[in-house]
């Protein structure tokens, strides 16, 4: 009975840190968010002028890519709960491949639009979108790097039903980078 | 709140980001109208907070980092809404 009322009570998964992180991030993305619509408001014409450059069915697919990686990481959970390791493992691993995924999209993009000549300076639009999507990017790898490493952990045995803290706070630093996506993709590339 | 599986909760946040790229590809943003754009942000809604609630397993944490993530989403989206309606004037 003892137990069941420990599995009832509220928890926060994953460490306090990494919450407070998330919240910090939420925080600088959130204003980030709210300065391009604002500074939209001053000159809409330019700001959908250049949108319509940008590449929606690659915005799209990154989205697709981000939130299957969440799955993953939400089953890599499951998994390791269940003191199922090896399939852990295996869902980790379909993570990273999203988010290797998103990384080749992202970069063939920033690749474009730089053989283009777009940087910072050419206007307030694609001032915005290299900062918020080169931002988020970052993120995206700081993210990779911690699945990397619970990888290699879980690999090694490191995780089990009763220990999976660590692999709560790399997932919810995982699902952050998701959850931000979701709020730029319609954002940056749909709405205008 | 609504509740699904894992794998329906996936499989309806692939479903609500490719109605998403439905009406961005159409045309049918961009003619100073409100409701396409209310639409897209809605999807964005359900899909953050099934990311929130499900994903992130906020819904069993304590309610202050539930709201906390909630009203971060519903705040930021409501001014995205106000802003685009400020443009529309």
């Amino acid at each position: 009975m003892g137990k069941d009322l420990m599995a009832d009570s509220p928890r926060l998964a994953g460490d306090l840190a990494v919450w407070l992180i998330i919240l910090a991030e939420l925080l600088a993305f959130g204003i980030l968010f709210l300065s391009y619509a604002f500074a939209r408001t001053f000159d809409v014409a330019l700001f959908n002028a250049s949108q319509s450059t940008l590449d929606l069915t690659s915005g799209a697919i990154n989205t697709a890519l981000l939130i299957t990686g969440s799955w993953c990481v939400v089953r890599a959970v499951q998994a390791v709960k269940e003191d199922a390791s090896a399939a852990d493992a295996r869902w980790l691993l379909a993570a990273l491949a999203c988010g290797s995924g998103f990384v080749v999209i992202k970069m063939l993009e920033f690749s474009a639009k730089a053989q283009a000549g777009i940087d910072l300076s050419t206007n307030t639009f694609y001032m915005f979108y290299i900062l918020l999507t080169g931002f988020h990017f970052f993120h995206v790898l700081a993210a990779m790097v911690f699945l990397t490493i619970l990888l290699v952990k879980c690999r090694a045995g490191h995780y089990g039903e009763h220990k999976h803290h660590a692999l709560e706070t790399g997932a919810a630093f995982w699902h952050m980078v998701d959850l931000l996506w979701i709020v730029l993709f319609p954002l940056i590339y749909v709405m205008r | 709140m609504f509740k699904f599986s894992s794998n329906t909760l996936w499989l309806l946040l692939l479903v609500a980001t490719g109605l998403t790229y439905w009406l961005g590809e159409s045309g049918q943003l961009g003619h100073a109208s409100m409701a396409p754009v209310f639409l897209i942000f809605g999807f964005a809604l359900f899909k953050g907070v099934g990311v929130v609630l499900d994903f992130m397993d906020l819904r069993r944490a304590p309610a202050l980092w539930r709201n906390l993530l909630l009203g971060w989403l519903v705040f930021v989206i409501s001014m995205i809404l106000l802003a685009y309606w400020l443009g529309l004037q």
